[in-house]
């Protein structure tokens, strides 16, 4: 696809020289990497590399303590995660975060929220447009769900499927935002092998779609199989980032992941 | 137009309340009526704040204080001795006064219902804006106790203060003339009329709110119960959607403090006192927190009960007692137990798979 060429340029994510220092604790320090329009990219390493607090400094749950995020040629900084969120990028929670007592469809219709409009009072006095508003998302909802392969779901409540099926729920309600950038917390966390391939499938459907990813991702099989290019972090370090073939070559990542101990 | 229908058969049993009250010479029992549509105006509004987004408070007795006390004090207290001020001017000017004669032929200047009603319920969301903003960033407990500490401010104001009349309230409240022929009162002759002004009124709210719910605003706010994070990564304003719950919810309380002051004539200091909040909180809890349905309809009974002097002098405590056994036996409400319960085995063994249909 020629997208290597002038990556500088076409960076969606610019993650520069990120820090966070929790106490005495440097938990990520110095990271900086590029996630450019149209690939998957994964971030991998050992438990307590700092992947999920990276991901919180992307997404904006906490303020990195250096260093900065750009998303869309525009510095995060100060902006609360519902901003992030109406700029154009949605993530996936580690441990499903389902809206439960919702259905499925209701809880894909909570990420078309950016999407629409209507507030407390033409909400209340049912607006016509409001109307038409309402169709529209019902709509749109359930072509996520299609999507994920899960509209046989749709009415369901979302707290009674699978695991699996609620992983696909959340993937279909993070699509709804229509997002640039699709952040997923270890997708593969909770699944067995079957439905690791399964979402490692519906991950690079979304791809094809158009729409960015970055991953983090224990399940190395998983990330090997879809990721276009992959950052190591350990002990809160960038240590590497290349293609999955020359990771998996990487004689320092193999230290890492094999042990030497 | 579909949640206009849903309320459309409560409004024959309103109808069928007067008729058959009216056939068994029992009229008497529309005052009661009238009184627990006030309240349970309130608690569909707490419903909202409670079951749907999932935000406690134990201050809402405050705000129907606020609304039904400033509406009473501003209708009544005489102003003349004010009536220089600048401010009273401006109000004079834009026709919010009414002045006259009493009955002993003082001169009276007071400021008319609709205007007190506005200035009442303005002022209570205003307050539910400035005690909103620090106090919707606690959770669970820590907002349950901050919320509380408002009603117990508001309570002893009105206890200390003298222009609300101290411990003895207000009483003498003018009526409030809604439209020519249309008001507001406890007067004898105007029951029937003021058992549907509430009712209407009740009802209204009913529709407003479950339009509300079965909207983008409700989903947003049912996803925030669900998932405070979440939410937020859907772009959803949390704090402000929280804010704007709270608001509304002090806005209902204060409507029907203010149409219930006016119908009993007066408001006293016991309206404000927290056993009233913890009281609306149980009656939420007993119709199944997100369950507007089921506050509207424990809201009338357990009012209609409290105010019949069922209850006796353990009125509060059957309240508490209430709370302590919906919370051991029936989390989730009243409704929720045994009977919808076993209706829906019946129904789904009859229908397979017809269940789990939209809400």
């Amino acid at each position: 696809m020629g997208k290597k060429e002038g990556s500088g340029r076409m960076a969606l994510l610019e993650v520069n020289k990120l820090s966070k220092r929790f106490g005495g604790l440097l938990a990520v320090n110095d990271v900086s990497f590029q996630v450019n329009s149209g690939q998957i990219k994964a971030v991998i390493g050992p438990n307590g590399a700092g992947k999920t607090t990276l991901f919180n400094m992307i997404s904006g749950t906490f303020p990195a303590t250096s260093g900065s995020v750009v998303f869309r040629e525009q510095e995060l900084k100060g902006k609360k995660t519902f901003q992030v969120a109406e700029r154009g990028m949605a993530r996936t929670f580690q441990n499903i975060k389902m809206f439960s007592g919702m259905t499925a469809l209701e809880n894909v219709m909570v990420g078309r929220h950016v999407q629409s409009n209507a507030g407390f009072l033409s909400s209340m006095f049912r607006m016509p447009w409001v109307w038409k508003e309402e169709r529209d998302i019902r709509d749109k909802a359930m072509e996520f769900l299609a999507l994920l392969e899960i509209e046989e779901f749709a009415n369901t409540d979302a707290g009674s499927l699978a695991f699996g099926q609620q992983r696909a729920v959340e993937l279909a309600r993070a699509l709804a935002l229509e997002p640039q950038l699709l952040l997923l917390d270890e997708p593969a966390a909770g699944l067995n092998i079957y439905e690791t391939a399964e979402v490692g499938r519906l991950i690079t459907k979304i791809r094809d779609l158009g729409i960015t990813v970055l991953l983090v991702e224990h399940d190395m099989s998983l990330v090997m199989e879809i990721s276009d290019e992959i950052v190591v972090l350990c002990f809160g370090e960038k240590i590497a980032e290349d293609s999955p073939q020359n990771i998996q070559q990487n004689p320092e990542v193999i230290k890492i992941y094999l042990g030497e101990d | 137009m579909k949640k206009l229908l849903s309320v459309l058969p409560l409004l024959g049993v309103v109808i069928g309340i007067h008729l058959l009250t009216s056939a068994t010479d029992t009229m008497y029992y529309l005052t009661q009526m009238t009184m627990s549509a006030y309240y349970s105006l309130l608690i569909i509004g707490l419903c909202v704040l409670m079951g749907y987004a999932g935000q406690i408070s134990l201050g809402h007795a405050g705000f129907f204080a606020i609304g039904g006390y400033l509406s009473a004090a501003l209708t009544t207290n005489n102003l003349t001795f004010h009536q220089d001020s600048t401010l009273l001017r401006i109000l004079d000017g834009t026709g919010m006064l009414l002045s006259g004669h009493d009955m002993y032929g003082e001169v009276f200047l007071v400021v008319t219902p609709w205007a007190a009603c506005i200035i009442a319920v303005a002022t209570a969301a205003l307050i539910a804006v400035i005690i909103g903003i620090p106090v919707l960033k606690l959770k669970g407990h820590y907002l349950a106790m901050a919320t509380l500490g408002f009603g117990i401010i508001i309570y002893r104001v009105t206890l200390a203060l003298e222009y609300f009349g101290e411990a003895d309230g207000i009483s003498e409240v003018p009526p409030f003339v809604l439209l020519p022929g249309l008001s507001v009162s406890g007067d004898f002759s105007a029951r029937v009329q003021n058992y549907y002004i509430a009712w209407i009124l009740l009802l209204l709210g009913m529709v407003l709110l479950l339009n509300l719910i079965d909207s983008r605003v409700g989903r947003a706010l049912r996803g925030i119960h669900g998932s405070d994070e979440a939410a937020d990564a859907m772009g959803v304003n949390t704090s402000r959607f929280k804010l704007q719950t709270f608001v509304l919810s002090a806005v209902f309380a204060a409507v029907a403090g203010v149409f219930l002051t006016h119908y009993n004539g007066g408001i006293g200091p016991s309206e404000a006192n927290v056993m009233k909040s913890v009281r609306y909180v149980a009656i939420v809890a007993v119709g199944g927190m997100a369950n507007l349905w089921g506050a509207l309809l424990m809201g009338i009974i357990l009012n209609f009960l409290s105010m019949r002097g069922v209850f006796g002098s353990y009125d509060d405590a059957v309240f508490g007692l209430i709370l302590i056994l919906i919370m051991l036996f029936a989390p989730n409400g009243i409704l929720s137990i045994n009977i919808r319960y076993r209706l829906r085995q019946l129904f789904s063994r009859e229908k397979d798979g017809e269940e789990g249909g939209q809400r």
